[in-house]
């Protein structure tokens, strides 16, 4: 069967988890006997890809690079290109033009069975392919609007582009219940016309002859063995992430138990107020911040952690937490987070409740039972979820549809 | 009393000709380097930026020698050798020396012949140009104490006037300058201490036996200081001539004009470009070979004028900014929590006895530190920024956390588990 595999971003270039899923989401499609033809809107190499067709719609440097990534705050859509502009693209809505032009340009030659489209970025190619093909549309839900915001309207230019391609899409994937509700009841899709289709973790990935370097965050190591323990995130600083209340609790943390330190890997618009909260609070020296991690550093990051806390005010899925445990930490995750709904031996909180993630986090720091019963029983959770399981779902909806759409 | 006789009968006498205390500040920081996470615990300079950013200590350092510290040298020591009345003081402080020693040497040299002249007074303060005094008397004296005997060291005199980092004084800072022996201290001319006063007048702090306060005229230091190559201010271009007529006009009702100013002024902040070099050398010269009128240096202007009063200043005032106080260096929280947890350290770092740990703990006390951390962008922001080597001020403030992480890590070896406190 052959898909037209709408996308914004693909390992490594990817600013986020929606690069990753779409890398596992095609291969285990592929695997399953799919031809994908995967559309990008900027041109890179992309090693281990050889299981499908990949398609530049531009020539441009890969967008994240340029302010223009899939997790882009949405004042960029109208900013201009914060390097020099090439093609005449300046903004993300141009390219966003470009790649709708070569999309129907693309569906000209090859007809698709199902059009695959995620995320709003790609939206609207997915309807103009649909409107020329006929072929139906499935829109892969990953994030709206409403979650970038921060449980708000935000971009109401976005927000209607994401109306228009779930009312026009023939079937909706969201990555979890969470996102599903938010479908309904923030943009009006009955709920029947959605499935929820949950992210996996593709540890074979994992297992590419990693180890620990112990050098890499040396000044925590020394601090685990003075009796330490390491509260992490790992994740981009927005409003999105909740990271405000998750300082609050840090420091209600710390009035209670001195020996937790905060580990904050990433990068974002809210890092100089998150550092101006740790000095407000007083805990500037027991928060950790690294700046945007890769490799390596973003491994041993995991790997160091003794608790990994998923903030999120609304999180579609979180597949950091699987990672995390992955690595050995106990998860601490809102019940905003969609990733919550796979996961049974965590803590779960509200992202407003900082009181009781304070009290979570010393629990753990200061019960080795509680931490290893968390870690252990949370890795046979994830690995029951499998890329694999997640292409038969997507395989049995493309035949569904593409058989009504045909009859 | 004596002090109480009115000037204009006093000059009936001819005690003593008015004149200018002119007063110059020389330092340079040790910049601490984009200090990540990652070189926490792995490796321990935290001042070797060798980037082409002004992190770079020594690419900083030769940039102002060449602009600042070498013709100004040049211009002092002409000055001095033509004009045998100029008179000039001068604070240079432990960091500047010890990046003089590493970086220009010849930068050095220039000074030593001033101070050479006779004509030039060091003015005594914190080695490490340190907030010490706010936090702790006893490295506050060690410091004061280190920095004298590298005055003696490396220039040949003894300070007898005291000026605290950033001119940040109040009462105690007075007490403490005079039972220590020195015999001027200096502080910021600020209205609403003065309260109707002049500042060309020498003072007495409340509490002393024989120091003088000395005031700075900040009008008349920031007409050279700040606006001199403004080309928006009204008065520009600014020339000699109209420049004695203010001072003239202010030793009307006062003895001298204190004219306070940071060294790198010339050169720096003013580019010679302004015309900065002439206009001294042209003003200099002039005042020199009146007769009404003299120099003064700081000690000079403490011995030879009677005190005017006494002058209290019981709230800290610096000469930073248009509040005139320390928020520029402790305005915001960063701030204190970056000085609390450097001091929090003396103990065990003292303790500890390794130079180089203790060296670097010192040389993280600098002011400059928490200034780059400074958050009040509005009306003095520009002049922060300017003053800033970092992208911002949270920068800074991580950069610096990570190093203070550092020492702690480093005093493990001296004293083991750091029980609870980080």
């Amino acid at each position: 069967m052959n898909i037209l595999m709408l996308g914004w971003e693909l390992p490594p270039h990817n600013s986020g988890g929606l690069g990753v899923a779409c890398y596992h989401m095609s291969k285990a499609l592929a695997l399953a006997g799919s031809s994908i033809d995967f559309v990008l809107p900027y041109k890179a190499h992309h090693p281990k890809t050889e299981f499908m067709r990949i398609h530049a719609a531009t020539s441009l440097q890969p967008l994240h690079r340029n302010g223009m990534g899939a997790y882009d705050a949405p004042d960029v859509i109208t900013d201009a290109l914060h390097r020099k502009p090439s093609e005449g693209l300046t903004t993300i809505r141009d390219v966003q033009a470009r790649y709708v032009q070569f999309v129907e340009e693309l569906v000209e030659h090859t007809k698709p069975a199902a059009i695959h489209a995620h995320d709003w970025l790609t939206m609207e190619a997915g309807m103009r392919a649909k409107e020329i093909t006929g072929a139906p549309l499935i829109v892969h839900v990953h994030a709206t609007e409403f979650d970038r915001a921060g449980n708000s309207y935000g971009n109401p230019l976005v927000h209607e582009i994401e109306e228009q391609g779930l009312l026009m899409a023939d079937r909706i994937i969201a990555v979890s219940e969470i996102t599903k509700g938010i479908i309904v009841h923030h943009y009006g899709i009955p709920a029947d016309k959605i499935e929820v289709v949950y992210n996996a973790l593709d540890t074979a990935t994992l297992e590419d002859g990693y180890q620990y370097n112990d050098k890499t965050y040396k000044y925590l190591e020394f601090l685990k063995q003075e009796g330490y323990t390491i509260a992490a995130t790992i994740t981009r600083f927005t409003l999105q992430k909740g990271l405000i209340q998750f300082m609050q609790a840090a420091a209600h943390a710390c009035e209670r138990y001195d020996k937790l330190v905060f580990l904050l890997a990433g990068d974002g618009e809210q890092r100089d107020e998150l550092l101006q909260l740790s000095a407000d609070y007083g805990i500037a020296d027991k928060v950790y911040f690294t700046g945007f991690v890769r490799g390596q550093q973003w491994r041993d990051a995991y790997t160091v952690a003794d608790i990994f806390v998923m903030s999120s005010v609304s999180e579609p899925f979180g597949l950091t937490a699987l990672e995390a445990a992955h690595h050995d930490n106990a998860l601490i995750i809102t019940k905003q987070s969609g990733v919550g709904e796979v996961l049974s031996h965590i803590f779960r909180y509200d992202f407003w409740d900082t009181d009781k993630l304070a009290d979570q986090m010393v629990a753990i720091a200061t019960s080795k039972a509680l931490k290893y019963e968390l870690t252990q029983n949370v890795k046979q959770e994830y690995t029951r979820i499998s890329w694999d399981s997640v292409a038969q779902q997507c395989i049995r909806m493309y035949q569904q549809l593409s058989g009504r759409v045909m009859a | 009393m004596y002090q109480d006789v009115p000037a204009v009968i006093r000059k009936g006498y001819g005690v003593s000709k008015k004149g200018i205390v002119l007063y110059l500040h020389v330092h340079q920081p040790w910049r601490v380097k984009d200090y990540s996470v990652f070189h926490t615990a792995s490796e321990h300079e935290y001042f070797n930026d060798t980037s082409g950013t002004d992190r770079n200590n020594g690419k900083v350092f030769l940039k102002v020698a060449e602009k600042s510290y070498r013709p100004m040298n040049r211009l002092l020591k002409q000055l001095l050798d033509t004009q045998p009345d100029f008179k000039v003081s001068l604070s240079i402080t432990g960091t500047f020396v010890e990046q003089a020693e590493l970086y220009a040497p010849d930068v050095l040299e220039d000074f030593k012949a001033l101070v050479a002249t006779g004509r030039v007074e060091i003015v005594a303060e914190t080695y490490y140009h340190s907030l010490a005094f706010f936090y702790s008397r006893e490295e506050f004296e060690r410091q004061v104490a280190m920095h004298k005997e590298m005055v003696e060291r490396v220039f040949g005199v003894t300070p007898t006037a005291f000026r605290n980092t950033e001119l940040s004084y109040y009462d105690e800072i007075g007490k403490w300058a005079d039972q220590a022996g020195y015999k001027a201290v200096l502080a910021e001319g600020w209205d609403p201490i003065l309260a109707g006063r002049t500042p060309n007048r020498v003072y007495q702090p409340p509490g002393t036996e024989h120091i003088r306060l000395l005031t700075k005229n900040y009008r008349l230091s920031d007409d050279i200081a700040f606006r001199f190559g403004n080309k928006g201010w009204e008065q520009w271009p600014l020339s000699a001539s109209s420049y004695e007529q203010w001072l003239n006009e202010a030793l009307n009702g006062g003895d001298i004009v204190n004219l306070f100013m940071d060294y790198e002024t010339f050169g720096e902040h003013q580019w010679e470009d302004t015309g900065i070099f002439e206009f001294f050398s042209k003003f200099v010269s002039e005042w020199a070979t009146r007769d009404d009128v003299g120099f003064y240096t700081v000690t000079g202007a403490a011995e030879t004028f009677d005190s005017a009063g006494e002058l209290s200043m019981p709230y800290t005032v610096t000469w930073a900014d248009t509040e005139r106080d320390l928020s520029a260096w402790l305005g915001n929280t960063m701030q204190h929590e970056a000085m609390r947890h450097i001091y929090n350290l003396e103990a065990d770092v003292l303790r500890s006895g390794d130079v180089n740990l203790i060296g670097d703990w010192r040389r993280l006390q600098t002011s400059d530190h928490t200034y780059y951390m400074c958050t009040k962008w509005f009306h003095d922001g520009d002049v922060h920024a300017y003053f800033s080597p970092y992208n911002s001020p949270y920068d800074a403030f991580l950069y610096y956390m990570n190093a203070v992480r550092d020492v702690r890590f480093r005093l493990m070896a001296y004293h083991g588990s750091t029980h609870g406190d980080l």
